[in-house]
């Protein structure tokens, strides 16, 4: 049952991903990975008020399957963002590089706190 | 950069490779997610089916290899590292080996290894270990991730460049003797 949740969850945050990564690289001209950066940072915030809101009893086991571990893991990437981050340095970008992975993991951690803290204040 | 076929696109090692896996080189200006749904149905039910698959794979990692919250995520951590390399591999077979196929990179890339990596679980991971009063333990966590993810990513480039080079080498002797 929780294996079909997250190949549900997956089913959907993949394509998401892609849809968000293609409509904001289209938008932008600089070499920041933008897509990726706004995929990750959304992602965290949003497995943030899941996983708080199951901490306070307010979301069950199953709903945490799907929406966090399916969606949100699959909207999020490791690969593409190391893969970006990679590509930068080795194009010699490396104050992109250094302020994608720094931004990404100081957003990342700010926004993933932010979204447990909203939710577990409010419950 | 309208899209990734910008001056980093251009890869220096003489064949190009885009900074950004997912999206398409050469790609014309998208203006609304209507449009891309409708002329690219194909390609995001191909990722659909790959993120499906590359979830289910991560999930099985979390089982196999269980963590407390005070305690490394060592599933994440793998999954990371491992996906990592993996797509670092993919790209260079995508781009200087295999023929252009439509849904290669969106299905292996984009759905399954996508799916697969996480960054929403590793920042969370890093949020519990700090939550639990372990700092140091939080802060080796997360550059570790980094570190070691960013290092399999480029292994996996290049490894998959020494096997592009032998492929075009191993080619160019056959063609030389028949």
């Amino acid at each position: 049952m929780t294996l079909l949740l997250v190949l549900a969850g997956g089913v959907i945050g993949a394509p998401l991903r892609y849809l968000t990564d293609l409509l904001i690289q289209s938008r932008h001209d600089s070499l920041f990975p933008w897509g990726t950066f706004t995929v990750n940072i959304a992602g965290s915030l949003v497995l943030g008020a899941v996983l708080g809101a199951a901490s306070t009893g307010a979301l069950p086991a199953a709903a945490v399957a799907f929406i966090g571990t399916g969606i949100c893991g699959a909207l999020t990437t490791f690969s593409t963002f190391g893969f970006e981050t990679v590509r930068l340095l080795e194009e010699g970008s490396v104050g992109t590089a250094a302020l994608n992975a720094v931004g990404s993991l100081a957003a990342g951690l700010v926004a993933g706190s932010a979204g447990w803290f909203l939710v577990t204040a409010l419950a | 950069m309208p899209t990734d076929s910008g001056p980093v696109g251009a890869g220096s090692s003489g064949a190009a490779m885009p900074v950004d896996p997912d999206v398409a080189s050469r790609m014309s200006p998208v203006r609304h997610a209507s449009s891309i749904i409708r002329e690219r149905w194909d390609i995001l039910a191909v990722i659909a089916v790959g993120g499906a698959l590359g979830s289910a794979a991560r999930y099985g990692a979390g089982v196999l290899l269980p963590h407390a919250p005070s305690e490394i995520a060592w599933s994440t951590f793998t999954v990371n590292v491992v996906g990592g390399f993996l797509l670092g591999l993919l790209m260079v077979f995508v781009n200087d080996v295999w023929p252009p196929r439509r849904y290669v990179r969106p299905f292996l890339g984009v759905g399954v290894l996508g799916g697969f990596t996480t960054f929403s679980t590793y920042m969370l991971d890093t949020r519990a270990l700090l939550a639990a009063g372990r700092l140091p333990v939080a802060l080796l966590y997360l550059f570790a991730t980094l570190l070691v993810g960013l290092v399999a990513v480029w292994l996996g480039i290049l490894v998959g460049r020494a096997a592009a080079a032998a492929s075009r080498s191993g080619r160019a002797r056959r063609e030389g003797t028949s």
